[in-house]
Parts: structure tokens; sequence; C-alpha cells
């Protein structure tokens, strides 16, 4: 367990107003790893997810104590510029939420609102390179101009990682990203987050514990907003340490 | 009994329905049958002579359209930002949002009489008058009646129903769409600019097409404000007094000499009104439809 940590969270306190989402959460996510949060609905999971990009900055009366550095430094010190933090910590939320735009317009929106190039040449080719690295490239190369509504799920889906992927992020968020598609899209999915753990850390919230299995190095267990077990996934899935962990994953509840 | 009862109520709600329906029935008829007989191309495209007993009503045509446009141009814009405010950058229980909410619904039902005085003590004596000390060395420019100040009135009138319309459609565009802009590193202003108004186009067109239809047909507002008596030239510049038609229609129908002799003009002239209400409406509601396949393409 010598690879560097990317995102090291401490002490995390978690409150919508006055109701307390998480609890003391300490966790290390290691980079280029996939890691794995798991746990029932309403265990804190996504909240958790949510908070390594400030997304529950938006939400009102939301509340964070402790401490998340990224590469060492607290995102959530004063100083932090949280555009900027966005635009390393990337999204990929359950519901696909392509842009009613083109395709093209889609891809290319974070690198338009970041500034990092006006040339069309330029352009294209992130496009096209984000296109590829989310595997879409071949089915869409003929019809970029057209709206990215007219795609299937499965297909959005890869084209909001392209997206994400365009402003050359270092981490992935993944909020359940293949819930609400069908398997062979999963599968690709899936195989995607395989291909993309070389250039990038990646934490995926699931509740499909099959593709925890299969997906992740490392695994997290959250039940009732507590970090219950956080180990190697291979571990976690054949020798949990917890009572709770092993009565979720052999699905004696949850 | 019972029975009776239900069969009556279906009876009452529906011939109070027909009865809606027939009371527009007879006035669009009435207006039509009578509006056709002097209705021609010169009647459309003369001004007013003899007094009103004879030519057309072109500069009142004119001086209506380009006052609804000169109100869109103020109020539409202005309205936009207004409800990018409302609907994006207030905090929904914050006291401030929640009075300057009440606010502009009291002001949608502010009588438009009140519009007009408004108008003529803010604008043409406040602000018109104040221009014309201040820039023009006392000459009277700005500090009388004009098109722009009528407009301006106008606009104030039908700034309610723009920032309702809109706000209501930036509200409605999913949140999903806000988080995916923002998670991507754009800013709150590029997520409005990129994201959320594009959507809200059809919002932006509704709204216009409402404050539209509300000023066409408006009288008092433009009556201390800008709107002439009588004027066969055509206003070409922004303190330049103006016709229109709703107040050409009141006086035709009070002040000719021969109110006999006016009847089939202010008919005509009725209908011009009517026509060209409803043909700005349908403009705008063609331009929506546009917009809409457009966005969704």
């Amino acid at each position: 367990m010598g690879d560097p940590v990317k995102i090291d969270v401490s002490d995390m306190n978690f409150f919508y107003g006055t109701t307390r989402a998480l609890h003391g959460v300490n966790m290390k996510i290691r980079e280029h790893y996939v890691t794995a949060l798991i746990g029932p609905s309403g265990c804190g999971k996504s909240t958790f997810l949510r908070s390594l990009n400030r997304m529950n900055d938006l939400i009102p009366g939301a509340r964070l104590e402790g401490k998340v550095n990224l590469d060492g430094e607290n995102i959530y010190s004063p100083s932090m510029d949280v555009i900027g933090l966005r635009r390393r910590v990337g999204m990929i939320f359950q519901r696909s939420n392509p842009f009613p735009m083109s395709i093209y317009e889609n891809a290319a929106y974070g690198v338009r609102v970041n500034g990092l190039t006006r040339d069309r040449l330029k352009l294209d080719e992130i496009v096209e390179r984000t296109l590829r690295a989310a595997a879409l490239w071949d089915e869409v190369k003929d019809r970029l101009s057209k709206s990215a509504m007219g795609l299937s799920g499965g297909q959005q889906q890869r084209l909001c990682i392209a997206r994400a992927l365009a402003v050359q992020p270092e981490v992935l968020l993944m909020d359940e990203p293949a819930s609400a598609l069908d398997p062979i899209s999963t599968a690709k999915i899936e195989e995607l987050i395989y291909e993309l753990k070389e250039n990038y850390t990646i934490v995926i919230v699931t509740h499909n514990m099959q593709q925890a299995a299969r997906v992740s190095d490392e695994s997290g267990f959250f039940l009732t907003g507590r970090l219950v077990e956080f180990s190697e996934t291979k571990r976690l899935f054949t020798a949990p340490s917890n009572r709770e962990t092993e009565d979720y994953i052999t699905g004696r509840f949850g | 009994m019972r029975k009776a009862i239900d069969r009556s109520v279906v009876f009452l709600c529906g011939g109070a329905t027909l009865l809606i329906l027939l009371m527009l029935v007879i006035i669009l008829s009435n207006i039509t049958w009578h509006g056709m007989e002097r209705l021609s191309w010169e009647f459309i495209s003369q001004p007013p002579k003899q007094g009103m007993r004879a030519g057309g009503i072109f500069p009142a045509i004119y001086g209506t359209v380009l006052l609804v446009l000169l109100m869109s141009v103020a109020a539409v814009p202005f309205g936009v930002i207004v409800a990018i405010y409302f609907a994006e950058y207030a905090k929904r229980e914050s006291r401030f949002y929640r009075w300057t909410r009440m606010a502009v619904n009291n002001l949608a039902g502010v009588p438009s009489i009140v519009f007009g005085l408004f108008g003529l003590g803010f604008f043409v004596h406040g602000i018109g008058q104040a221009l014309d000390r201040g820039i023009y060395g006392g000459k009277l420019l700005l500090g009388q009646p004009s098109i722009l100040w009528a407009s301006m009135t106008m606009a104030v009138l039908t700034l309610p129903v723009v920032i309702i319309t809109v706000e209501e459609t930036m509200r409605a565009v999913p949140r999903e769409y806000r988080e995916a802009s923002l998670a991507l590193g754009a800013t709150r202003l590029q997520t409005i600019l990129r994201v959320v108004l594009p959507q809200s186009w059809s919002g932006v067109m509704t709204g216009a097409i409402l404050a539209i239809s509300r000023g066409a047909g408006e009288v008092a507002p433009v009556l201390f404000t800008g709107a002439a008596y009588f004027l066969p030239r055509l206003p070409s510049r922004a303190n330049d007094q103006f016709m229109q038609l709703g107040y050409h229609i009141w006086v035709l129908a009070t002040q000719s000499p021969d109110v006999e002799a006016t009847k089939p003009i202010l008919y005509s002239t009725v209908l011009v009104l009517l026509a060209l209400t409803f043909l700005l409406n349908v403009t705008a509601m063609v331009i929506r439809k546009r917009i809409r396949s457009w966005a969704t393409r």
C-alpha cells in the first residue's frame, strides 16, 4: 500500500441544516485507484462523494466539518478556488444529463467555459480524443452536430464521461453512473472505468455489489452516515472484518 | 333528486360557458361586420383627413407598433435580468426575496391609469426635465410627453408579467443541468448564460407575447405621457409625440364633431386594433415555436 494518496479525508462531519448526514469519516483515496463506495440508500455515500468537489455547496443549509485534502491542500479552506477545484475533480451523475445541445457542443462545453482553447482545430482534436476515450467516437463521429438528446441512455452517459474528461480532470467522481442503464451499457461503462484508471483517480458510488467487486481496488462501506469499513476490495468482499459489512454484502439487509 | 341536481349543475356550468362564447361571437361579428365597410388599403395607409371624418389611421397604427416595440426593447431585457436575480441568485427564504417578489406581484395589480400618472411625474417631469436642465441647458426637449416616455411607462406596466414568466421558466430548468455545468468548472454566470437561459427562451418569448398583447391594448399609460390627439406626421425622434390606436378610438368615439359620420371609421379602427394585436401575438408565437424546435433539435 505504498501508492500515493490523492484525496485525504479526515474527521468529516456533514450536516443538512440540523440533520447530521456523516459522522467522523476518515478515508485515504489513492491515486489511480478505483475506490468504490457502497451501502444502503441514505447511508451518506452520495453526500460524501459530492463533498469531494464541493457540489454540496449548492444545497442551502449544508455544512461540513473536518478536512478534505486534495494533493495535500484543504479544499474547504477559504482561499480555495472552487471553480478550479471542480475542473480538477470532475463528476458523472446518476441520471445522464447531457445538455440539450449538439454532441460536439456537449463535449466541448468544459473546454469553452474554462477558456482552455479558442483554436477550432485544437477543439476538434480535444472533442475527438475525449469521445474516443469515452468509447463513443465510432458511434457518433458522423453526427457530431446532432442533438445529444437523440442518443441512447448508455451513449448519453458515455457522452457525459467524455464531457468530464475534456477538461482533463485528475479525479472523476461517479454517482451510480450505471444504475439507469441496461446490462450491455453497464458493461461498457465498467470497461471504460477500467481503462480510465490508467490516467485518473476514480471514486464511484454504486448500489451494485458485483459492480463494486469488479471495478474497484478499494471499497468503503457506509452505514447510517458512518464509514464502517474501508479496505482492499478483495478483502472487503471475501473476508470483511465487520459484522455489518458481512450482513450487507451477503444480502442479509439493504 | 340528487340526479336532478347533478344534471342542473352541468346545465348551469355549460350554459355559463356558452354565454361567454356568445358574447365573444357577438363582439367579434359586430365589429367585423361594420368594420369591413370602411376597411381598405387607403384606410390603413393614409392619415386622417377632414377632422377625422375621412382618410385613414396609418399614424395610429405606426405609433402603436413603434410603442410596443420600444416597450419590448426596454421591458424584456430588464425583466430577464430581474428574473435571473430571482431565480438564480436570490435566496428563496430571504426576506429581501420575499419582499421584492411581493412588490413585483403588486406592481402587476396597479391600475393602468396610475401608471400613466406615474409616467408623467417620473419620466416626463422627473427624468426628462432633469435631463433638459442638466444636459440641454434648460431647452425643452425631453421634458415633455413623447414616444420615449410613453414606451418606458408602458414597459414599467408590463415588466411584472415578463419577470414572473421568465422566472418560472428558469426555475423549471432541471437542477441536473446546473450541476453538470458547475461540475465542469463553469462559473455561475457561465452556467446561467450557456445552460439556463438558452433553455428559457420560450419563457422569454411568452413574457414578451403577454407584454405585447397587454401593451398594444392599453390607453391609460400613454394618455399623459406621449399620445397625441391628432398628428398626421409620423414620430421620427425619441421626443416626438405619436398617435395610438386605443387613444384614437376614444377620440373618435367621444371627440368627433359629427359622431354619426365617424362611426364607420370608428368600427374599422377597432377592427384594425384587434387584428394588429392578434397579428403581434401570432408573430411572437411563431418565433417562440421556432426557438423551441431549434433548441431541442
